[in-house]
């Protein structure tokens, strides 16, 4: 295969594989937490490798998943102390142990293939060189580990997926029947951590972070439907990678902040034009309710005073305005969609109510 | 002692610990409205957003001077503080999601601009790294007197409309309710705090500047529970911390300032959660024990 072609499947699978717990991060309110988690696994590695002094050793690996649950549980027990809050404690806890890995690298490994800017940036455009030999296939290692991740996680999905649906529902009620919802929890954040440390390597902290909310987060404004949103968020997750690639490409900077840009993207489209939950959709949601209730308004105006003396007062047209306190413009308007609908008649200088008009308006004012 | 004598012989020292004594009280005051109307992690997002900005202000002026890059900052911070309460407010978004999303976005876009800008011939980008970790040692005068002009105007605020921010973090209904107008109090204190970032990109960086928000005002709400007393004591471990921190990271090989002034930050905070009268955790363990024991 061709780098380039093997930079962006590794892109797509790790993307891929960050979404799918980040569904989970951010219908149950810890988004907050992947970027923690992000950033302390740095000090995990560090720390396997100052132990073993072997950049390849699994330990690190171990280490830093070890590392995420391990930030996770000392947020809660900052928490549990009761002396600050949830938020506060995650603003304590990750800049320390992050602290503590930058200043480690610097002192005892900086001679050494492992720097802070990497660590934040990735190094996506190198990962086909970094290969390995499996099943006599000459594969990238960073599309191996994104694999394997993805693989991880949609096993884990699929085979607690009534369980993690319930204790992201209904904690109450997932706890009452049974299923530990501490033993949920920890297995999702060493989800989270696992898939952060496999993609780490490749794309830097920051983008984790990225493609683990952005494309979820997008992903909740399209759908109520959990199995929807999971397959929504790693389509969407895919599609921000690949852009993003070649917006790295044409303008030639950097592959993971181009990706998590394009990420931002994918969530500001969905934002404004999500069928039903967009801005967009929104404001001609909220432009069409103004019509249909300055329509009622007339239609009960109407029914107000049909067959009455005043009637010739009040409902010809050139008067609604003063009557109804609309803006001629605006009345003359509601007046034409009202015609328009059916809902109202012109006799000469009188409006009258059509059948139709005079059913809308009984429905009203039974309201 | 020799520490002490060349912090007021050395001019290099001397700016440093002044840079970090400032960044530490003004954070330190502004990290308590953040940090009691539960917008720590607010204070994350801004100080990664602030990196766009930093590299825009650069691109567009073409000049390095920092009042420029601070302002680029603080206009990017803020930008992004609007953007998270505008997604909150206008979607079914919760606030964890649109921090984390702005946060990540936000700095990803800023490191395609720092990207965009290495690729220049005159390699002007060189400097603009220092502000992902700060770089306390590379301070200047001219540094100084640009954060004093942005700090010393946010805490005279914060002295002029003392009652306002503090009905406003405790009470905002009751505040409203006197016809205080909470909106416009609510985006000035956004923007004072943000204030306070900018003043810290230069010397802890947007990676861990918000630390230097969160750990003050949570180690001075130990203590006591009047805020003109948590206000004056989270400026005064601000202001400890960052001294301490940028001395140390000065002086000693393979410190960099931002993690150096944290890990100060925290050793303070770790003291103040043990130590604290009242509601520290090793009072509370003596007063359980005095508890147990057998009454004579």
């Amino acid at each position: 295969m061709a780098p380039e072609v093997e930079v962006q499947l590794i892109a797509v699978i790790v993307a891929a594989a960050c979404a799918l717990p980040g569904v989970f991060l951010v219908l149950r309110r810890m988004a907050m937490l992947s970027d923690a988690i992000s950033h302390t696994v740095l000090l995990g590695i560090v720390l396997g490798y100052l132990l073993t002094r072997d950049l390849g050793s699994p330990l690190l690996f171990v280490g830093a998943v070890a590392m995420g649950v391990v930030t996770v549980a000392l947020v809660e027990l900052v928490t549990g102390t009761g002396l600050v809050r949830e938020d506060a404690a995650i603003g304590l806890v990750f800049p320390v142990l992050f602290s503590i890995a930058v200043i480690l690298i610097s002192r005892f490994a900086g001679n050494v293939h492992l720097d802070v800017d990497s660590v934040l940036l990735g190094e996506l455009v190198f990962a086909p060189f970094d290969r390995v030999r499996l099943l006599g296939l000459d594969l990238p290692r960073a599309l191996l580990v994104g694999l394997v991740t993805l693989l991880a996680n949609l096993l884990l999905i699929g085979l607690f997926y009534k369980e993690l649906k319930l204790a992201t529902f209904d904690a109450g009620l997932a706890a009452a029947l049974g299923f530990a919802p501490a033993l949920v929890h920890y297995g999702l954040m060493t989800m989270v951590s696992i898939t952060a440390v496999g993609a780490f390597d490749a794309v830097g902290s920051i983008l984790v972070i990225a493609l683990m909310v952005a494309p979820p987060a997008a992903a909740y404004l399209l759908t109520d439907r959990l199995a929807r949103m999971l397959l929504l968020s790693v389509l969407i997750g895919a599609a921000s990678a690949i852009a993003g690639y070649w917006l790295a490409y044409w303008l030639d900077v950097s592959v993971a902040g181009a990706m998590a840009t394009m990420s931002g993207v994918a969530f500001g489209l969905c934002y404004l034009f999500a069928p039903g939950r967009g801005l967009v959709a929104g404001a001609a949601r909220r432009a069409h309710q103004r019509w249909e209730f300055a329509q009622q308004m007339l239609t009960l105006h109407l029914l107000n005073h049909e067959g009455t003396a005043e009637a010739i007062e009040e409902c010809s047209p050139s008067r609604l305005s003063a009557h109804l306190r609309w803006p001629p413009a605006f009345a003359a308007e509601v007046v034409r969609r009202a015609e328009q609908g059916g809902l109202v008649q012109r006799r000469g200088e009188l409006l009258t109510l059509t059948e139709r008009g005079r059913r809308l308006a009984q429905e009203a004012s039974l309201r | 002692m020799e520490l002490l004598t060349a912090l007021f012989a050395d001019y290099t020292l001397r700016t440093v610990a002044l840079g970090a004594a400032l960044l530490g009280v003004v954070s330190g005051v502004l990290g308590c409205f953040a940090v009691l109307r539960r917008q720590a992690l607010l204070g994350d997002a801004m100080s990664h957003a602030a990196l766009p900005g930093i590299a825009l202000a650069f691109m567009l002026t073409g000049q390095r001077d920092p009042l420029v890059l601070l302002l680029g900052a603080a206009a990017a911070a803020w930008l992004a503080a609007l953007l998270v309460l505008g997604i909150t407010g206008t979607s079914r978004i919760k606030e964890d999601s649109a921090l984390a999303l702005t946060l990540s976005v936000c700095f990803g876009f800023g490191l395609v601009l720092l990207s965009l800008l290495q690729k220049r011939p005159d390699a002007a980008q060189a400097g603009l790294k220092r502000f992902l970790f700060g770089q306390a040692a590379a301070l200047v005068e001219r540094d100084i007197v640009v954060m004093a002009a942005l700090g010393l105007p946010a805490l005279l605020c914060v002295a002029l409309l003392w009652k306002h921010f503090k009905l406003l973090s405790f009470d905002p209904e009751y505040a409203a309710s006197l016809g205080m107008p909470t909106g416009a109090l609510s985006i000035l204190l956004t923007t004072l705090i943000v204030m306070a970032i900018a003043i810290g990109l230069q010397s802890v960086g947007v990676v861990l500047m918000s630390a230097m928000l969160v750990a003050p005002a949570a180690a001075a709400r130990q203590w006591t529970n009047r805020l003109s007393i948590m206000v004056l004591l989270a400026a005064s471990f601000g202001a400890l911390a960052g001294v301490s921190g940028a001395l140390i990271s000065a002086t000693t090989r393979g410190f960099s300032t931002g993690p150096t002034v944290v890990l100060c930050m925290a050793a303070i905070t770790l003291g103040s959660l043990l130590c604290a009268p009242e509601r520290g955790l090793l009072w509370r363990w003596i007063r359980g024990r005095r508890q147990l024991a057998p009454v004579d």
